[in-house]
């Protein structure tokens, strides 16, 4: 046990190390995030007119929530995986006593610690630009909402390295991420929070991963109604799906790997 | 008891093909074909350990294909393979834990940071104690001669510093099998000697097996006893590297820069004329007449520069190749 938890420390030192060495770009990356934020300006200006059920209040709370989810979820593990294998950059991590796949989740969890400054002091700008938007969420939900973000996180990086494993075979795997962010962008809450939806729609997509990824935890931190145990359930049972999955397709992939370029 | 063991190893690669032109473009996008690549071929050999043996073989010739299977990186297409008592493709962590493998500059160390936290990060994984680790690197950065390069950025060292790094991540968990992918490529003079000085002293130390690539035959005949020739994928010659040398690299080349043009007829009283280019000229000699021509032609010849180089491997392969191998 002891020797997992030096393992998992030295791995975050040295990646956070990593991703400090590289300020300027990391802040880009913080703000590159703000899409929500745009759709927040639109989608108030339409319910100051419209009748949408939520009122441009909850739409700014809403949209800034989902930016707080995006920095916390961004997953890039696709694009890294693709070129270690096409560079044969894998190699040298396979012959180490170590599944190469904590490298990644190193790198990802450090570079939230070192995003975090910069997604706080956003936040605190907009609070200062917007105090009428600042509101106390209930500990509970607040609970729910820590434990529907970090599902969030474990959930898109185990499907993006489902899909980055295909680069065994097609060379080409962010392609797959790209078609499914198409699906992700429209289906997860982050254009629209799902109440927007047609019901029959919303039925549907509630069964598929996407709402999980955003709206979900967007929805329990600002109390919209959301059923929890469908919820965690559908989370989990993607979870397991895409691992069992991801588990076959490395041991098929390894045998498949040329080590290409090294 | 031998350390590496192969028995009719194979590997066959499937390589998409594709005509030029458009015509060729679209076919290719609309029915690809593929054609298979026999890398290697019924390769067999043993390593005791403790040995150091030179692969050689020219661009392609399926060398690197080896060393993946043999380190586990890729699954033989055929053919049985053991190191260190383990199959290589498994990967166990028993396995790996004491073997290595050294390809590149770009591989084993964190580019953008310093190499000590590369090394803290390969001491966890091995499970080497901070205490025992800080020993090693110690000892790895006196005989790397490493002193104060550790806590600088990697992409800053020079090319032989992170030649060094790489080598001294690569052996921080004491591997008992290291195979080095073309260690010294693209080095100076002075780094290659150092990093060939530390591999003979580590092999030394630790009774280590070594199986290396180079394209220097210097890397080889400063090594290795042993070597493996390998030809379009065939193991053509394995045995000692003095008898290979005898047989097939019986002279050196002696290139001269003099004082002033000489005629053939004259320059052909010293070795066999290999080229003249004015005041430069090649000559080959034979091994064993090296010094005489040498002292001969420094006595009596009006020289500004003299260089003494062993024949680039690929002739030596060559001719081993058309000799039909020696196994």
């Amino acid at each position: 046990m002891s020797s997992v938890i030096r393992k998992a420390r030295v791995l975050l030192v040295a990646y956070y190390a990593y991703m400090l060495e590289y300020r300027a770009e990391l802040f880009l990356w913080a703000l590159s995030g703000s899409l929500p934020l745009i759709l927040m300006g639109v989608w108030t200006k339409a319910a100051q007119g419209g009748q949408f059920g939520l009122s441009p209040l909850d739409f700014i709370r809403y949209f800034l929530t989902v930016f707080i989810i995006r920095q916390f979820t961004v997953v890039w593990v696709i694009w890294e995986f693709e070129k270690e294998v096409i560079e044969g950059r894998l190699s040298p991590r396979l012959l180490q006593p170590l599944d190469p796949v904590w490298h990644h989740v190193a790198s990802h969890l450090a570079e939230r610690f070192a995003r975090l400054p910069f997604m706080l002091a956003l936040v605190v700008l907009f609070f200062m630009l917007y105090p009428q938007a600042f509101w106390v969420p209930k500990l509970g939900n607040f609970l729910l909402f820590l434990i529907a973000v970090i599902s969030a996180f474990t959930l898109r990086f185990l499907i993006q390295y489902t899909f980055a494993i295909f680069a065994f075979w097609t060379e080409r795997a962010s392609a797959i991420e790209s078609f499914w962010f198409l699906l992700y962008l429209f289906l997860s809450g982050l254009i629209a929070p799902l109440q927007m939806f047609p019901a029959p729609v919303r039925e549907v997509v509630l069964w598929t991963p996407f709402p999980y990824l955003v709206h979900f935890p967007a929805a329990l931190l600002i109390g919209l109604p959301v059923d929890l145990v469908q919820g965690f359930l559908v989370i989990l049972g993607w979870g397991v799906l895409f691992f069992v999955l991801n588990r076959w397709l490395w041991r098929r992939g390894l045998k498949q790997y040329s080590g290409m370029g090294a | 008891m031998p350390i590496i063991e192969t028995e009719n190893l194979s590997k066959v690669y499937p390589v998409a093909v594709k005509e030029p032109g458009l015509q060729g473009t679209l076919l290719h996008f609309l029915r690809r074909t593929y054609r298979s690549i026999e890398a290697v071929k019924q390769v067999s050999f043993q390593i005791q350990p403790g040995e150091v043996v030179g692969f050689l073989g020219a661009n392609g010739a399926g060398k690197t294909t080896t060393l993946k299977m043999l380190t586990g990186l890729i699954h033989p297409s055929a053919g049985r393979v053991r190191v260190a008592e383990h199959i290589p493709f498994r990967r166990k962590a028993a396995f790996l834990q004491q073997i290595t493998l050294v390809m590149g500059q770009k591989q084993q160390v964190i580019w953008d940071l310093p190499a000590l936290d590369s090394l803290k990060i390969h001491a966890a994984r091995s499970g080497i104690p901070d205490k025992a680790s800080g020993e090693r690197v110690g000892e790895l950065t006196e005989m790397l001669s490493l002193h104060g390069k550790l806590n600088q950025p990697v992409r800053k060292l020079s090319l032989g510093e992170r030649m060094k790094a790489e080598l001294m991540a690569a052996l921080l968990h004491h591997p008992k099998v290291l195979f080095l992918d073309e260690p010294t490529l693209g080095l100076d003079v002075n780094a290659q000697v150092g990093v060939r000085e530390f591999l003979r002293e580590y092999n030394k130390r630790y009774g280590a097996t070594i199986l290396l690539t180079s394209h220097y035959m210097a890397d080889i005949t400063a090594l290795c006893q042993r070597v493996l020739v390998i030809h379009q994928g065939q193991l053509i010659y394995d045995g000692g590297l003095d008898q290979l040398l005898d047989n097939f690299a019986p002279y050196r080349e002696v290139q001269l820069e003099l004082a002033h043009p000489m005629s053939e007829a004259e320059l052909s009283l010293y070795g066999e004329i290999e080229a003249v280019e004015g005041q430069s000229v090649r000559l080959c000699v034979q091994r064993e007449a090296l010094t005489r021509s040498v002292a001969k032609i420094l006595a009596e010849l009006e020289v500004l520069d003299l260089t003494v180089t062993d024949p680039p491997i690929e002739e030596v392969i060559g001719r081993v190749f058309s000799a039909g191998g020696v196994s």
